[in-house]
Parts: C-alpha cells; sequence; structure tokens
C-alpha cells in the first residue's frame, strides 16, 4: 500500500496531463474508433456492430484519390510555406530586435485569423470583379480582367497564407539563435551570401525545417473551409468528404473510419519524416 | 606584396565612430596586434579589414589594391572568429577544405590539402571527426587550420585564444606565432589582452575609443608609452603627477627627482606632467630617507616569484615589484623611503 502510495506520490505531476488527455483525447478517439466499426442506420445514424464494411468502402479508386489529393495539397503547402518562411525568417532575425518584434507580433495577429476570413479574403481578391484580376489587366499583364479562382492554384495560396506565419513561429527561435559568426565564416572561405545560406543555414536547420514542415503538413491537412471556397470539386480534400459524410449524408461509421485513416497515415508520415531527420543528423 | 594600409578609416552607426579616422600601415608578412579594452573598435577595425562591414569612410588598401568595394567572399583573406565558427555538420577535414570546395579543388586534393593542413597544426589523423569531438584547443587549431587552408593574402583573428584557459592560451600563442613566422602570411590579431600582444606581435597597435593611441613594437609601446592610457593599460605603471621644471628635474610636490638624458620627454619644461615608471623601476626601502619620496606600505602581495608592494605617497598609490631576493624587511603600515629609479621613465602630458 505505502508502496503504491510513493510511486503516486513519484508521478503526481502525470497526473493532469494524464487526466486531461485521457477525458479530451482517449476517450473521444476510443468512441470515434468504436463508431467506425458500427453499421449505419437510416433511422438513428448507426447501430452497435462489428463489421468492416466502411474500411473497405474506404479502398475504392475514388476514395484513395481523394486520400492522395488531401496528402499531396498538404505536403505541396507544407514545402512551398516553409520554403518561403525560412530565408523571409533568417532576413527577420539580421534586424533590429525592434523591428523584429514588430514583424513577430503582426504575424500573430494573421494567427487570429480564422480559416473562414481567410479564404473568402482570397477569393474576393481573386475575383474577376474586385480581385487583383483588375490590377493585371491594368498594368497590362492581362488583357480583361479574369477570375483566378476556384483553382488549384488559389487552393494552394490560401493553405500557404494558412500555414506560413506557424512556419516562421517554428523557425524564428531557431534561427535567432545560430551564431551569427557562422554564416560569416562561410563569407570569409569564399562564399557568395546565397552560397553561404544554403551551406551552412539550411543543413544547421535541418531539423528545424523537418519540424515546420510536419507541422504545416498536419495543420493543412485539416483545412476543411479553403478546398471549398478557393478550390474545384476534384481538389476537395478528406476533410471536406468527412464532413459531408458526417453532417449530410448522415453516416458517421464511414465519417469516423475516413477520420482514423487519415490520422494512421498522417501519423505515419511523421514518424518517418522524423526518423529521416534523425538519421542524417 | 600584401602589404594592408588603412587610410582614415571611419565606420559610424549612427553619431556613434566605432572607428575614428584610423589610418595604419602593416607590413607584409608582419604580425600585428589591435589592442584595447572591449568597445575600442578593434573587432569593428578587423570586420573593416574582412570586408564583414563597410567603412564609412576612408580607404583600405591591400598589395597595392584598393580593397573597399571588394566583398568579403572575393578577398581571400583568412579569419578566425571569436566563437572560432567552425560548421558542425561537417566533419574537421570537410571543414579545412570547405573554401577549396567552394572554389572547385577536386575531393581528393581536398583531402591531402586537409591532412597537410593537420600536420602543420600537429593534429594528424583525426580528418573524420566532428567538431563536438574536439577539445576546446583541438578546435581552436582546426578554426586555425581552415583559416589558412587557402593561404589567404591576409590571415585575421579575432580574440582567438580568449575561450582556452591560461595554460593553454599562453602555449598557443607560442605555437601561432612559430606557424606565422614559419608561413610568412601578414597576420592581424585582435587581443585586449596586453601579455599575448606582448609575445606574438611585430607590432602592436593600441586602440581606445575608436581612434588609434599608439602604434609600435612592444617593448616601444612598453618603455615609451605616448599617453597615460597606453601606460596604464600595457602593464601596471606608476602615474606620477607633478610639474617639469626643467630637462633634468621633475618636480612632485616639492620632492624632486632627477631626470637622465634617457628618460624621454613628451612635454616642454615648466609645465604641469605625468611621470610614467614601471613597477620594477620602484625601490622600496625600510629607511624612509633612501630615495626621493617617503610613504605607508599599504599592502604587500607575496606572488611567490615576485613580490609586489603597494605604497601610499601623498594622494598617491605607488607600485613597486621586486625579486623575492631584494625584497625589503617591510610590512603592511611601515614608513618608508621609495626611490624611483630614472633612464627608462618617459614624462607624459597631464
Amino acid at each position: 500500500m505505502s508502496a503504491l502510495a510513493g510511486r503516486l506520490k513519484d508521478n503526481r505531476v502525470a497526473v493532469f496531463p494524464t487526466l486531461m488527455l485521457v477525458v479530451f483525447f482517449l476517450i473521444p478517439f476510443l468512441i470515434m474508433f468504436a463508431v467506425s466499426f458500427f453499421s449505419r442506420d437510416e433511422g438513428a445514424f448507426f447501430a452497435p456492430a462489428f463489421e468492416f464494411s466502411n474500411y473497405a468502402r474506404f479502398m475504392s479508386p475514388f476514395f484513395f484519390k481523394v486520400l492522395m489529393t488531401s496528402i499531396g495539397l498538404s505536403a505541396a503547402a507544407a514545402v512551398l510555406a516553409v520554403s518561403i518562411a525560412v530565408p523571409f525568417t533568417y532576413f527577420v532575425t539580421r534586424m533590429d530586435s525592434r523591428a523584429q518584434s514588430i514583424i513577430l507580433v503582426f504575424l500573430l495577429s494573421v494567427l487570429s485569423l480564422s480559416e473562414v476570413i481567410i479564404g473568402f479574403a482570397w477569393s474576393t481578391l481573386l475575383s474577376q470583379t474586385a480581385g487583383i484580376g483588375n490590377l493585371f489587366a491594368a498594368l497590362g499583364i492581362i488583357e480583361t480582367s479574369r477570375s483566378f479562382t476556384p483553382s488549384l492554384g488559389a487552393l494552394l495560396l490560401g493553405l500557404c497564407y494558412l500555414g506560413f506565419p506557424y512556419a516562421v513561429l517554428v523557425i524564428y527561435p531557431a534561427l535567432s539563435r545560430l551564431d551569427p559568426e557562422l554564416p560569416e565564416a562561410a563569407r570569409m572561405l569564399g562564399a557568395s551570401p546565397v552560397r553561404s545560406f544554403f551551406n551552412v543555414i539550411v543543413p544547421m536547420m535541418r531539423n528545424t525545417i523537418t519540424g515546420a514542415l510536419i507541422l504545416v503538413f498536419v495543420f493543412t491537412l485539416g483545412a476543411y473551409l479553403l478546398p471549398q471556397v478557393l478550390g474545384r470539386p476534384q481538389h476537395w480534400t478528406l476533410s471536406v468528404h468527412i464532413t459531408d459524410q458526417a453532417i449530410f449524408q448522415s453516416n458517421l461509421p464511414f465519417a469516423a473510419a475516413m477520420a482514423i485513416f487519415l490520422m494512421m497515415v498522417s501519423l505515419a508520415l511523421v514518424g518517418l519524416s522524423t526518423l529521416l531527420g534523425q538519421k542524417r543528423t | 606584396m600584401t602589404q594592408v594600409r588603412i587610410e582614415n578609416a571611419t565606420k559610424m552607426y549612427g553619431n556613434f565612430a566605432a572607428v575614428s579616422d584610423v589610418s595604419v600601415d602593416i607590413p607584409d608578412g608582419s604580425f600585428v596586434c589591435l589592442l584595447g579594452p572591449s568597445g575600442c573598435g578593434k573587432t569593428t577595425l578587423l570586420r573593416l579589414v574582412a570586408g564583414l562591414e563597410d567603412l564609412s569612410d576612408g580607404a583600405l588598401i591591400v598589395g597595392g589594391e584598393n580593397y573597399g568595394d571588394i566583398p568579403a567572399h572575393k578577398r581571400e583573406f583568412g579569419m578566425v572568429f571569436q566563437s572560432l565558427a567552425l560548421f558542425p555538420h561537417l566533419t574537421v577535414a570537410e571543414n579545412i577544405a570547405y573554401p577549396l570546395k567552394i572554389r572547385g579543388t577536386s575531393a581528393s586534393k581536398r583531402r591531402a590539402r586537409a591532412t597537410e593542413l593537420l600536420e602543420l597544426i600537429k593534429l594528424p589523423g583525426i580528418e573524420d571527426r566532428y567538431v563536438h569531438q574536439l577539445s576546446g584547443g583541438q578546435r581552436q587549431r582546426v578554426a586555425i587550420a581552415r583559416g589558412l587552408a587557402i593561404d589567404p593574402k591576409v590571415f585575421l583573428l579575432d580574440e582567438p585564444l580568449s575561450a582556452l584557459d591560461a595554460n593553454l592560451r599562453e602555449h598557443m600563442q607560442i605555437e601561432l606565432r612559430q606557424l606565422q613566422k614559419n608561413l610568412g602570411v601578414t597576420t592581424i590579431v585582435v587581443t585586449h589582452d596586453q601579455r599575448e600582444a606582448m609575445s606574438m606581435a611585430d607590432v602592436v597597435i593600441v586602440m581606445e575609443a575608436g581612434k588609434v593611441q599608439q602604434v609600435g613594437t612592444p617593448m616601444e609601446i612598453y618603455r615609451n608609452p605616448a599617453n597615460a592610457f597606453v601606460a596604464n593599460f600595457i602593464g601596471v605603471s606608476n602615474l606620477i603627477e607633478g610639474q617639469l621644471v626643467d630637462r633634468e628635474t621633475f618636480d612632485v610636490g616639492g620632492a624632486s627627482i632627477r631626470l637622465t638624458p634617457d628618460d624621454i620627454l613628451h612635454i616642454d619644461p615648466s609645465s604641469p606632467a605625468t611621470l610614467s615608471v614601471r613597477p620594477e623601476d620602484v625601490v622600496v626601502s625600510n629607511d624612509p630617507e633612501t630615495g626621493q619620496l617617503r610613504g605607508e606600505v599599504l599592502f604587500v602581495r607575496d606572488l611567490g616569484a615576485s613580490v609586489e608592494i603597494l605604497v601610499q605617497v601623498g594622494d598617491m598609490e605607488i607600485t613597486s615589484v621586486c625579486t623575492p631576493k631584494r625584497r625589503p624587511d617591510v610590512e603592511v603600515g611601515d614608513r618608508v623611503g621609495v626611490e624611483v629609479l630614472t633612464g627608462r621613465a618617459t614624462v607624459l602630458a597631464q
């Protein structure tokens, strides 16, 4: 008894986080996991059962394509957002500290914009009547104003915009801690500024860059509104289809099965990239 | 061939002049130390030579060519940074050969050069180690080897030994000096340690507040400081305030010190002046009637190899250093006589 009390005492710091995870994550997840094996009931959403039909249905070419679209879109958005965020953050860390804090505060305020606002703002900006098409036409880049949305490009732009501040906030601390003499040393040894960036900064930031890629990837994987506002139906992500099944088709077991699958795939990808990141350093 | 001339170099940060109107000539193949307290502009001056900072005004002439507009990566200089700035993601050989890789040298030649340089710095066989597997002293040498890999026109070092402990630092000073002599590369070292400057340099440039205070050999600067700042910064110096009566007499509150033709006068007679005397030229005697000055012993610091005696004379504190054999029989509080040996003293403006 006293041994048990002693162990409880040793681990008491773990009680609160464990409780939170169990109540708010594990139990809901287990419910969803159970529902994914249930059968669909037209009248009452679902009936308890144990069948694999939901997972079997998912193995169709259509949903495989949807899954690949989701992963491809998020991966492309992650790569784009991080490729812009690394040089951007590098230049920010070279500014004086006052300018740095202004830029960071500005970025944090961008985070307060919801997917809804970002989605509709871009949809307006890219529209034919009120968008940048008019500007391009006025500048003579295109003949007459046209709409740039819905399209794959518009969707990627929106996802990047959503992920970019997160990428910067992940990269910033590591980059600002980087010894400024390292790129200077590369320059003294004969590397041009661009070369010293790719030879020194990028390799040293490998783990941080991997982390930022994972974060933006996972974050945009859950994007639900942007694909509908800025993309065409063929760009709809798995999240859109999950919502469609759960709310509009009232097929919760199938929606649950898709959600579980999406989670497994993203976990596997995150695990893989972490492993690759560790091996090389 | 690679003589470095700095002409009226000025570097402004807003209204603050980090380096102000500095002109120095650095002869080919010489070892120069930029010496001064922190914030005196010595590192900024080095970075101006490196091309890591742009001159606000003035010129930099290297080997007869104007280098003011040549970017850092095209100057073909070698540099060792205070943090060493070795690349943690590369091996020792890759670090050393990095400048050769940029210049398109083949892999086998790069490897050969790295091996050759590692032998030069007496660390053979560590080609494939990573920087985190090296000791502080080894990292130091690898950074030096990397800076020398391209046979640089000018070799720049920013406080290169400051991270090492005292024993290793003194050892590295000797090694660095020997290495530089063998290679004959024009070398500029920034340091705040006057002992380091004295043990390595052909020429010491003393800086303070962005300006050059004195340029000279270590002995010139030690024996003949140009002003009170230099006298104090280069080792301990006794600065005795008084009046220069004529070329042979220095008056200190009634007592007079006879000067010899060997003492160096920086000002004209009959003006207020400061006499700079090194502690080894001050002799304390337990007979209060010996010597020109009288005082009271404040502190005796016995360092084993030498003995320091601090004496209060009027409102001045005068330090005397002697060998244990010549130590006078004095205790704290004793009335003593202080003899100022002239012939190696300097009279400075007040």
